[in-house]
């Protein structure tokens, strides 16, 4: 997917000011939290379980390369093929020559992230192959003309019900419908026909059991079931940070990736697919394929961005954070959105072409309590932002006035000089009333508020005076 | 008790009557109160901004300042959690530094924190009447475990009624130079913030930062609210008619 985190500024201009995006946004606000909420007092003792999920995450990436041999291995033993891509652009020309060589005309897709990150459908497109995504929601952005998602678990969750429900009747030039039982039907209808002529189901993977070689698939909607037992091959691509040692690993994450996902006890769907169909098996497909992709995350191996790849994303962090709840999604440029994509995106594609996105956080730290692999999410921010300012990334004015400002606050007598000055100016501009409504100094405090007057002399004044006595 | 005041850069310049608060509070606990006279700012925005460089040499100022005292007391979640949490990080390539990052992290404490659970203040200096709700600020509630001590504080008072807002646990929208560098995402988080107190129809929103109040005051009164009043929990604790 091209990024358009570089231009993150813009974007979120856009979303700000388009009032039907904030409308949704601030409808589909706290759905997720409250559920979330109530779904995790179900465990006996949550913070033990994040820390045994941490613990299993922290233990494979400390020895991955051994992981994914035994995860090979055990794959090839039950008649899997395991590719490995570097880029997006090999997972690309991986999936479609396997499309070709099994004269595949129609690829069914589950929901795939890594997908996203390669840009799949317009490769298959090109190819002359066509893709048609399954999951509910990749199947409404698809038909919106290939629309990037702004979520990872919900990915229409900037949509309301009017807009799929013009899109679905323009489309499908059917009676246009407003009920959402009705619109998933019409939208099952379409896709079944679509589900029995496909050649080639492309799934994701939630986790990958090395001791198996299977691969999960944590799903709502069934479609997941459908794309990888119908069709005669299914090709699975994950990032390779994806592993688990054994079974029993996998249902621990389990106990925290839906309820932190979407508050649920366990999603409709769980499947642990292994193998390719036996003789003996009634259905499952004939040839199954992996593709583990690099695509930059060997580069956090060893570094202080390493517990980044814990992420099992749960879309937590997102559903949490009050800057993705005021923009949305999309503006955040590329595949990952909320505070997990400010840390990905600048990791995956490179810093400078999206330094602005780890500064669009508060810090607030509402990810890093909810985040079930306890993923520090604002110190890898704040690490981002070391980087950005370290590689002179940022703008020369922001550099400078800190660095002022750090200049005279090392030195009490300047910065009490400074400091009354300042205050006496602000008391100037403030004349009187409660607040400023313009400051030149920092226009992008008063665009959306005042900018409160201060009391009048500094605290160090008037408690120099103080001691002074009257 | 041997207290030194942190004051904050931010109570310095905007609020003083929020330092004298907070040490007339500390002055009520029996403490005394030491104002280092050299001290600026804890370097949080340097820190938050990605210049070390600058985030340490500020740390080892205010550590030089300080660790005489037999504890650190600031009128702020944010700045204390940046000297117990920050500083002992900061300075983590340099031992000696460290170790004196990390005995003053051991002494430093939150304001509404070292009232209960050091001090033992039971009387309150002042008599403040009204309604009011309570914002938890971000740094001060998860990175130093600050919510019920402002509450037990802010209860003393007898004529005072709490009242709690809907997500009083979410961020106002401040974030330091988060709310100049994106001020648009930052002001309409604030009105969130601000919307789900105004529900309530408070007299006063009441918090333990001056950050996240300026923030919600500057809001209020774009949005036309010129009534509901926003304080520190140290000047309502203090107020008096
Ligand atoms: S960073 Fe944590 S909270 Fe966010 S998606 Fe990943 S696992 Fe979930």
């Amino acid at each position: 997917m091209e990024s358009r985190a570089h231009r993150f500024r813009r974007n979120i201009a856009e979303a700000l000011a388009n009032p039907v995006l904030q409308a949704n946004l601030s409808k589909a606000k706290g759905k997720f939290v409250e559920k979330r909420a109530q779904a995790i007092q179900e465990l006996d003792d949550f913070e033990a379980t994040r820390e045994a999920a941490r613990e299993i995450r922290d233990r494979v990436l400390a020895n991955l390369d051994l992981w994914l041999e035994t995860f090979e291995a055990n794959a090839r033993a039950r008649g899997a093929t395991v590719l490995w891509a570097k880029d997006g652009n090999e997972v690309s020309r991986l999936v479609v020559e396997i499309a070709k060589r099994h004269g595949v005309k129609k690829v069914v897709k589950s929901k795939s992230m890594l997908s996203e990150e390669a840009g799949l459908n317009q490769a298959l497109l090109a190819a002359g192959i066509e893709p048609v995504e399954t999951d509910l929601g990749e199947y409404i952005l698809q038909i919106n003309g290939y629309e990037p998602p702004s979520h990872i678990i919900a990915p229409v969750v900037h949509k309301s019900l009017d807009e799929i429900a013009d899109l679905f009747a323009r489309t499908h030039r059917t009676p246009r419908k407003t009920e959402i039982a009705a619109l998933t039907r019409e939208a099952r209808q379409v896709l079944r026909e679509h589900f029995l002529t496909a050649e080639m189901g492309v799934t994701g993977g939630n986790f990958l059991i090395a001791e198996t070689g299977s691969v999960a698939l944590v799903t709502n909607e069934g479609n997941g079931r459908m794309v990888t037992t119908l069709p005669r091959v299914h090709v699975a691509i994950t990032g390779i940070e994806k592993i688990v040692p054994t079974l029993e690993d996998l249902s621990t994450l389990m106990r925290l990736l839906p309820r932190s996902a979407t508050g649920q006890s366990i999603s409709n769907y769980v499947s642990v697919l292994t193998g390719t169909k036996n003789p003996a098996e009634l259905d499952g497909p004939e040839h199954l394929y992996f593709i583990l992709v690099d695509n930059g995350r060997t580069r956090l191996l060893g570094s202080d961005y390493q517990p980044m790849l814990r992420c099992i994303r749960c879309g937590a962090c997102m559903n949490h954070c009050p800057v993705y709840q005021t923009i949305g999604g999309q503006a955040y440029g590329w595949v990952y959105p909320g505070p997990m994509g400010s840390v990905l995106t600048p990791l995956l594609l490179g810093l400078e072409k999206a330094h602005d996105l780890p500064y669009a956080a508060t810090l607030c730290n509402q990810c890093g309590v909810v985040c079930p692999v306890k993923i520090p999410l604002p110190e890898l921010l704040r690490n981002l932002r070391e980087e950005a300012d370290k590689r002179r990334l940022r703008p020369w004015r922001e550099r400078l006035a800190l660095r002022a400002w750090a200049w005279i606050a090392l030195r009490p007598s300047l910065y009490a000089l400074a400091s009354r000055l300042l205050v006496r100016y602000l008391a100037w501009l403030a004349e009187g009333r409660g607040g400023i409504s313009v400051l030149a100094a920092a226009p992008g405090w008063t665009m959306g508020r005042n900018f409160p007057a201060p009391e009048g002399e500094t605290f160090r004044t008037r408690y120099r005076m103080r001691k002074r006595g009257p | 008790m041997r207290v030194g005041l942190l004051v904050t850069c931010l109570v310095d310049l905007m609020r003083p009557r929020i330092g004298f608060a907070a040490l007339e509070l500390l002055e009520a606990a029996g403490c005394t109160v030491i104002v280092p006279e050299q001290q600026t700012c804890c370097g949080q925005p340097a820190w938050n901004n990605g210049d070390r460089a600058n985030a340490a040499r500020l740390a080892k100022k205010l550590i030089t300042e300080f660790e005489g005292c037999e504890y650190l007391v600031a009128p702020s979640g944010s700045c204390a959690d940046h000297v117990r949490h920050g500083y002992p990080r900061i300075l983590a390539d340099e031992p000696t530094w460290q170790a004196r990052a990390q005995a003053l992290a051991a002494k430093t404490h939150e304001l509404a924190d070292f009232l209960v659970r050091i001090a033992c203040l039971q009387k309150m200096p002042g008599n403040f009447a009204g309604r009011i709700t309570y914002h938890d600020s971000c740094s001060g509630l998860r990175g130093l475990g600050v919510k019920e001590q402002p509450r037990a504080l802010l209860q003393k008072l007898p004529a005072l009624e709490l009242v709690e807002m809907r997500g009083a646990e979410e961020c106002c929208g401040f974030g330091g130079t988060f709310s100049v560098k994106f001020g648009a995402v930052s002001a309409a988080i604030a009105e969130r913030k601000c919307h789900q107190a105004q529900a309530l129809g408070v007299d006063a929103i009441v918090g333990g930062d001056l950050g996240c109040l300026l923030n919600i005051e500057g809001k209020l009164r774009r949005m036309g609210d010129a009534q509901t009043k926003v304080m520190h929990f140290a000047e309502v604790l203090t107020a008096k008619d």
